[in-house]
């Protein structure tokens, strides 16, 4: 069983949804990258996402793609943020998703990403730009390298394309709460409950809810219909407003403690 | 699950969405069925005789089809060999070859019941064309470009304007066609339900680089019967400039298979290719994928989209509809460049020899015609697709000629 199903049975056992916070791996610097993950586990996160940062992303609204800029320009590579997951893994055994692109992955090299990225110490990966009809190799190599392999569905799939996703899916499907791009909004989308539903009717895989979701209150509402919530740009941002603060790492734990409160059964409950 | 029942979810995609190993489709999961849509509606118009029928009827009336196939007789003398001929895209209405792909993708929006139209566009001849198309159509319309295009070609956004569409600066990235494209797609994955992406080249997921290609087509079709008639015979070359291909597509396709008929695509060198200051995508490029495609793309060796320069900004583009990559992997189709100076002298000569001002893209192609004509015998025939006008460009061309008086600058012709 992988880390991330592990978890998800730990999870289920206790009663609470996963809370997932996305970080963008070099910023605010890439030694930054592995303290930060540390903290957010210590305030209870309980798989965590890191973005590797690249020039086009063209499914990300205005904040990650400023976090992406920035640790660009700091010089970070694909090589830099696999190399944070080692330092993590020395010390913790949080699964970690990578979300990318596919064009650092083909430049890296399929395989030899897919190998980097398993010996680091990743557990799953999600490629933003890539679907099931274009991800025939990634998958072959990323099953061999024993990580799961996530792919999205978004409120505009059809059923045909959700039963697909479903199956091909490992560790968890990823359920894009609306129709758009990253970035946090004031309020969850009502259908996102009955899109939840429909793609629970054709796994038993974990679904976890992302884009747009910011606060307690979110968390709250999403995993009263999911397994688990990804929280970004709003930790994206909080991050970059607040990294020169002596009190920084603080500040993430308290922020990220809050968020835990809302996967937690006397928040899902009192719903 | 087995390994050998997970490997059989792999559905290999359709044969037609690639060019050997170019092309597909590489987009967020909210596209996709924006995407299966437009492809399922353009095949209907395909198989609709009543579809081809409007449309060569509006390529007839309104956008001015045929265009001439002129033979430039003074540049020809000039050059002392070859014999060069003119295909005369810049005389379309709106001033370039732009209007004819976005004439048919507006016909398959409309009957797709789109309200709303976004494009891209880099020189303005793009986004111009869609504004035009959206205001006889009756359509909102939305055009992204890049900041620093805005102020290269600050006429073409009054243009827009005045045709009642609303132009976004972009200001992300290197504020050229590039983020212009990105920002875009961010509004279709936003609006995708109301809004047709109406993308101005032979690039994207598919469908868009065959829709394209196929609406671009129609140059090549008249070129070819243009020379028989004219001449009697296929011309030798073709040249045509490549930013991301789409009437360079659009000339070679209808050659294809006419091998003795040499295909030449021109690139932007920019300041030169040894300097990395330059838009030569297949010339120094490698493949990648860019804007929902796989294709030659200009990248560093971490997989980040190189920024690019050209003095051209509808060629200022560090991708390349895939089709191309595929002509230059089979080597059916070549592709050189020529530099901002290079285009430059052959933008002043062609306005004094024969009185056209061609577009800065368009004159990246003269430019080579002008190294190759004195190369060949006379009795050989180079076409020359004169995708655009330069009246767009004569602005940036006049500030430039006085930098070059300028004692500390230097030369640029």
């Amino acid at each position: 069983m992988s880390r991330i199903s592990r978890r998800f049975s730990e999870l289920k056992e206790r009663g609470e949804k996963a809370l997932v916070p996305f970080i963008t791996g070099g910023d605010p610097g890439i030694l930054a990258t592995d303290p930060l993950v540390l903290e957010m586990e210590e305030a209870g996160a309980d798989i965590v996402e890191i973005g590797i940062p690249f020039s086009d992303p063209l499914a990300d609204g205005r904040s990650n793609q400023a976090a992406y800029t920035r640790a660009l320009e700091r010089g970070v590579r694909p090589r830099d943020v696999l190399d944070a997951v080692a330092r993590i893994r020395r010390v913790s055994q949080i699964p970690i998703v990578l979300m990318t692109y596919f064009n650092p992955v083909i430049r890296y090299g399929i395989a030899r990403f897919a190998d980097d990225a398993a010996e680091a110490g990743v557990d799953g990966i999600i490629a933003t730009d890539l679907t099931p009809e274009e991800a025939g190799a990634w998958v072959r190599e990323a099953r061999r390298a024993r990580l799961d392999t996530i792919f999205l569905l978004a409120p505009t799939s059809t059923e045909e394309r959700i039963a697909r996703v479903c199956e091909l899916s490992t560790g968890f499907v990823y359920c894009v709460s609306r129709v758009g791009i990253t970035g946090a909004q004031a309020r969850v989308p009502e259908e996102l409950g009955e899109l939840v539903m429909k793609i629970r009717s054709h796994t038993d895989k974990p679904v976890v809810v992302g884009f747009g979701i910011s606060s307690r209150e979110q968390v709250q509402q999403v995993c009263a219909i999911a397994d688990g919530a990804v929280v970004g740009s709003a930790l994206v941002d909080f991050i970059h407003s607040r990294h020169r603060h002596d009190d920084f790492l603080p500040q993430v734990r308290a922020f990220v403690r809050e968020l835990k409160v809302g996967t937690r059964p006397a928040a899902v409950g009192a719903h | 699950m087995s390994a050998q029942n997970q490997q059989s979810l792999l559905v290999e995609p359709p044969a037609e969405w690639h060019f050997g190993p170019f092309g597909g489709r590489f987009v967020p999961e909210t596209l996709v069925p924006a995407l299966d849509e437009l492809a399922q509606a353009y095949e209907s118009c395909l198989a609709d005789p009543s579809f081809a029928a409007e449309l060569s009827l509006y390529l007839r009336d309104y956008v001015g089809r045929p265009t001439l196939l002129y033979y430039a007789r003074k540049l020809t003398e000039h050059l002392g060999g070859a014999r060069i001929f003119l295909k005369r895209e810049d005389l379309c209405h709106t001033g370039s070859h732009k209007l004819n792909n976005v004439m048919g993708q507006l016909l398959v929006a409309r009957r797709m019941g789109k309200p709303r139209v976004i494009a891209e566009t880099g020189a303005g001849q793009h986004g111009v064309a869609t504004a035009t198309v959206c205001a006889l159509f009756g359509l909102e319309c939305v055009v992204y470009m890049g900041e620093e295009d805005v102020r290269r070609q600050a006429l073409n956004v009054f243009r827009m304007e005045l045709l009642g569409a609303k132009c976004i600066p972009v200001t992300s990235g290197s504020r050229t066609l590039k983020d212009a494209i990105n920002e875009a797609m961010r509004d279709w994955v936003t609006n995708v339900r109301t809004t047709h992406y109406v993308i101005g080249t032979c690039m994207g997921p598919y469908p868009y680089p065959r829709m394209v290609r196929d609406f671009q087509s129609v140059i090549g079709r008249e070129t070819r019967e243009q020379m028989l008639n004219q001449c009697g015979r296929l011309p030798d070359y073709v040249l045509a400039c490549v930013g991301g291909g789409s009437n360079a597509i659009g000339i070679f396709h209808p050659f294809l298979e006419d091998e003795e008929v040499r295909l030449v695509g021109v690139e932007a060198a920019g300041s030169g290719i040894e300097t990395g200051k330059h838009a030569a995508t297949l010339s120094a490029g490698s493949p990648g994928v860019l804007h929902g495609y796989y294709s030659y793309i200009l990248q560093d060796e971490n997989g980040q989209v190189a920024e690019t320069h050209s003095v051209s900004a509808g060629l200022d583009y560090p991708g390349v509809g895939p089709e191309h990559s595929w002509l230059k992997e089979t080597g059916r189709a070549e592709y050189v460049a020529a530099t901002d100076l290079e285009a430059l002298d052959a933008f002043r000569t062609l306005a004094a020899l024969e009185g056209i001002i061609p577009a800065l893209e368009s004159a990246h192609a003269v430019a080579h015609a002008i190294k190759l004509a004195p190369t060949l015998s006379p009795d050989k025939i180079i076409v020359v697709n004169l995708s655009g006008r330069g009246d767009k460009d004569v602005e940036t061309v006049s500030r430039l000629m006085e930098k070059r008086d300028e004692p500390d600058q230097p030369s640029l012709f």
